[in-house]
């Protein structure tokens, strides 16, 4: 018999208006002007494997009820699991006391009154309901296939359900629930190894088996590599690769970056700062997307032309920055009180039709790869990037996958990188380890700079 | 909590697992920001619950519930056991530990001022008048400001025997100054970058740090960098501020040595280590002045990994890792302390929550002090570059090769700091640099860093970690190469 999944436990949607209508009728008790409610639950379960066999196996539940009050231009947040009434009582007056404790803010807006939001179906019933024996099978197949090939295979195998809900004393109410399957590989060939992952709502959005095969062929692949010297070279990313670097222009969209003067784009916004053939979208409307579609001041999140034609275009805004910008919220900000003020987390770039083997294809000589790993900022303003290729790195000559390369260090920056794009592939929904997923389109790329060579 | 423990306890027993133990955690967090002398984040949390880890048919589980009712952990302590054996069916052997004592104790970190009994309106003036002190600098385009207090209250019973309790607090604060000049953003922070430092101590570490007092300095030298010259690109000499190498000791040193990684489990993720088992006590690591011990017991320092017990229930302890240059030890946990000869765990397993399996974890992985007196290691030196304060960080999957950049640098020639450099950056091969080491300040200038965001394992954890270190020298580095333009 089965050992029950995590599908059960996730609260009624009524039952979260009842816990919101709770909390606010107990706020209003305590004296707080205004007060808004925030509830987040998840049932998670991941289970691991190296070795070729499980050696961690996981499962969660967790409920967090965070209030916020807002009293005569003072502000504070109070966070509690504790969802019985002496408790949510406590948090109210940690909030009631945190806020007293300020000096007075004027700007502080008051809290937004009801909004209609576009409804998101990303809930499915059976991988909420995905037990660790299926998780397990899935796995001992993986494991089975790497033993066959003589390789090592480490991962996991994720699932789980979340719902967000939130609401507030102006009569705001919003609710988003969805599922989440993830799945990871690595192989490992006399010290070579190679990778593949995929996320989706639903266990059927990837199988398990046929990632391990990628991962396992590429592994192969992969041994006996060859040094090269460091420089400049071509550059063929995948879409993993091209995720994880992108991933950190995110918060450079933000008004309140910009007006802080910490974005790479202050003074750039409306030139042609990128290639022609880059355009970027936010978008968690998407059909490859998942995420809440309402953001942490409760306001439904705007679909909004970031990058057209390689000029940056529009920002995102919060409440605060908009009324700064007299421009209106763009259902970005983050929950209050907060100094970072918004951003765009739903990022999708716009692809081309130039698949993996036509960008190989067309190469007199360059670098396929597979992923980057630890990629951290280095200069701020130019958005130079460091980072290591991880996991499968080739030479590509004359059209030719070659050889497996020694991975290398590059200092790079994103934004003259995303000027010399010289193809993109179909945009996919992407999955790394860097930065959240996005959809994104492999690149193949020209001068890309490589400073260092490791030792595999 | 105890009736809890106990009571999940009997639970798995009844189901036949061989082995359990479990942990109810209270975790209390208060969170001040300050930006451009306006509050920022004003924040209180608690989180509490119970994760139950247990070892059916040979294999582990692991549940985790807040609903602290008899029948939620019940029912969260029956998820841990069908999870255990549904990991049986994908098990390479059984798990077998190494043997332990049971333990009946309680522990709390001492601390002198509990920052949650303090006034807050007084650690938001703080930080309101350090934050104005960095404003009155022309130039400074965004202020920014932190403090951070923990408490956690850790309930610890295993089938064993053991029942532990410790309550640990730990207090951290930053401030930082940005200047945008110039289609250049330049950034100081101080008592360190990324939230500044944080220790297992009271609002008495925040009064020791003096942030007022440093303000204007920090505030100035962001502004001064954008007139200061750039890092050349060579290979010399280098000498780190203990700020610096305390990050550099937590990436060369404290990731290779966690034998996790060693044995392939996090293979994945966080990635494996050039530290294979036939490695140890085998390996020259470092020049024979450099002595690495992980050590997370209370004499050591009120570090970010100082503890009584692990969450596996093994005492602190103090670990050889790196002895007169030479590798001498890893980080292990019960289940892999056989596999490098040892008869016991070296007490390293820790979890970030109630909700997270405990992992091997750094403890304080602290480079010991040397003899130097930092005036007399500057005027020994003809010519280097003294970097200070981390900017960015990267080292590759089995930890070789690392670059490293820092907010500010100083010319070293003739023996005198001369002038300031921007955008510093370093690289190596880990232990080809350690074995440049050659010369490292004294007791006087040696320092407990607190790294509070250490991530590792899947789903992600974030630890703290203590990291002792004092200004060191290092010959025929790689300088430079992170703004090379070719």
């Amino acid at each position: 018999m089965s050992s029950p999944g995590p599908s059960q436990s996730l609260h009624s949607v009524r039952d979260l208006r009842r816990i919101v209508e709770n909390v606010l009728r107990l706020a209003k008790l305590a004296g707080a002007g205004e007060a808004e409610v925030h509830i987040d639950e998840t049932t998670d379960a991941l289970t691991r494997f190296a070795n070729n066999g499980i050696h961690q196996n996981v499962a969660e539940q967790g409920l967090t009820i965070s209030i916020r009050t807002a009293t005569d231009g003072r502000t504070a947040r109070a966070t509690t699991n504790r969802t019985d009434e002496d408790s949510l009582r406590g948090a109210i007056e940690a909030s009631l006391s945190l806020a007293h404790s300020q000096p007075r803010d004027p700007r502080l807006l008051p809290m937004p009154g009801r909004q209609r939001y576009r409804s998101v179906s990303r809930f499915v019933a059976q991988t909420a309901a995905l037990t660790p024996e299926e998780r397990a099978r899935a796995v001992r197949r993986v494991c089975d296939l790497a033993g066959r090939r003589g390789q090592v295979a480490a991962g996991i195998f994720a699932s789980g359900q979340m719902q967000t809900a939130m609401g507030n004393s102006r009569g705001l109410f919003a609710a988003y629930r969805q599922t989440r399957a993830e799945f990871s590989v690595t192989m490992q060939e006399e010290g070579a190894t190679s990778w593949a992952k995929a996320n989706s709502a639903s266990v059927a959005g990837f199988n398990s088996l046929e990632l391990a095969q990628r991962a396992s062929d590429k592994a192969h692949r992969s041994t006996g590599p060859r040094e090269l010297e460091p420089g400049r070279y071509t550059v063929i990313l995948e879409p993993a690769a091209v995720l994880d670097l992108v991933g950190f222009l995110f918060y450079d969209f933000a008004a309140t970056a910009l007006e802080d003067k910490r974005s790479c784009l202050n003074g750039r916004i409306g030139k042609q700062v990128f290639g022609k053939n880059i355009t970027i979208r936010d978008d968690v409307y998407h059909p490859l997307q998942l995420g809440v579609p309402f953001d942490g001041e409760g306001l439904p999140r705007q679909r909004v032309l970031l990058v057209d034609g390689g000029v940056p275009k529009n920002l995102v805004y919060s409440c605060y920055a908009a009324r700064r910008a007299h421009k209106k919220p763009t259902g970005h900000g983050f929950p209050l009180p907060n100094e970072y003020g918004e951003a765009p987390m739903n990022l999708v770039f716009s692809g081309g039709k130039a698949d993996l083997d036509q960008m190989i294809g067309s190469t007199e000589r360059g670098l396929l790869v597979t992923r980057l790993w630890y990629i951290r900022e280095v200069d701020p303003y130019e958005k130079v990037l460091t980072g290591m290729t991880r996991d499968g790195l080739f030479l590509v000559e004359k059209g030719r996958v070659t050889t497996a390369v020694r991975n290398f260090r590059f200092n790079q920056s994103i934004l003259e990188m995303l000027r010399k794009v010289e193809l993109l592939g179909p945009a996919v929904r992407a999955t790394g380890e860097e930065a959240f997923e996005m959809v994104v389109p492999a690149m193949k790329i020209r001068d890309f700079h490589f400073t260092e060579v490791t030792k595999f | 909590m105890w009736d809890l423990c106990t009571h999940a306890l009997d639970a798995v027993r009844l189901r036949r697992a061989t082995y359990a133990d479990v942990r109810v955690m209270h975790t209390r967090q208060r969170d001040l920001t300050t930006k451009n002398g306006q509050v920022g984040t004003l924040a209180q949390s608690e989180t509490i619950g119970i994760g139950i880890r247990v070892v059916a048919n040979g294999a582990w589980g692991f549940a985790s519930t807040d609903r602290l009712t008899r029948e939620g952990v019940a029912a969260c302590a029956t998820q841990a056991v069908a999870i255990a054996k549904a990991s049986a069916l994908a098990k390479r052997a059984d798990v077998v530990l190494a043997p332990e004592e049971a333990y009946v104790d309680s522990w709390q970190s001492p601390l002198r001022k509990d920052p949650f009994e303090m006034p807050l309106e007084k650690q938001l003036e703080h930080l309101l008048a350090v934050d104005a002190e960095m404003r009155r600098v022309k130039g400074v385009t965004l202020t920014e400001t932190g403090m951070q207090f923990r408490k956690i209250d850790q309930w610890f019973a295993s089938s064993i025997g053991s029942r532990i309790h410790q309550r640990k607090v730990q207090s951290g604060c930053g401030i930082a100054a940005t200047s945008f000049q110039s289609d250049e953003i330049q950034k100081r922070s101080y008592p360190n970058s990324f939230g500044g430092q944080y220790a297992l101590q009271g609002y008495e570490l925040i009064e020791s740090l003096d942030l007022l007092r440093h303000a204007p300095r920090v505030a100035e030298e962001a502004v001064a960098l954008h007139s200061a010259a750039q890092c050349p690109e060579r290979t010399g000499t280098l000498i780190l501020a203990g700020d610096q190498l305390g990050l550099q000791i937590h990436e060369s040193i404290g990731h290779p040595i966690e034998l996790d990684r060693v044995l392939g489990q996090e293979a994945n993720f966080a990635g494996t280590s050039f530290l294979t088992l036939d490695q140890l006590n085998r390996l020259k690591y470092a020049s024979e002045i450099v002595n690495v011990v992980a050590d997370a017991r209370l004499e050591h320092g009120p570090g970010l990994g100082t503890f009584a017990y692990d969450d596996e229930g093994v005492p602190a302890q103090c670990t050889d890792i790196i002895k007169d240059g030479q590798f001498r030890g890893y980080l292990s946990n019960r289940e892999t302390a056989h596999l490098i000869g040892l008869s016991r765990s070296s007490g390293t397993m820790r979890t970030e929550s109630w909700n997270r399996l405990p992992i091997i974890r750094m403890t304080n992985v602290s480079l010991l002090p040397g003899t130097w007196r930092l005036d007399d290691l500057v005027a020994d030196t003809d010519e280097a570059i003294l970097m200070e304060t981390n900017r960015s960080w990267s080292i590759d999957d089995r930890r070789y090769q690392f670059q490293f950049s820092t907010e500010i640098g100083w010319e070293i020639k003739g023996g005198k700091k001369t002038r300031m450099f921007k955008n510093p950056s370093y690289s190596g091969i880990t232990t080809e640099f350690w074995k440049s080491c050659d010369a490292i300040c004294s007791r006087d200038h040696w320092t407990l860093w607190g790294t509070p965001n250490c991530g590792k394992g899947q789903p992600m954890q974030t630890m703290g970690t203590g990291h002792g270190a004092a200004p060191a020298r290092f010959c025929n580095v790689k300088i430079g190469s992170a703004f090379a333009k070719s």
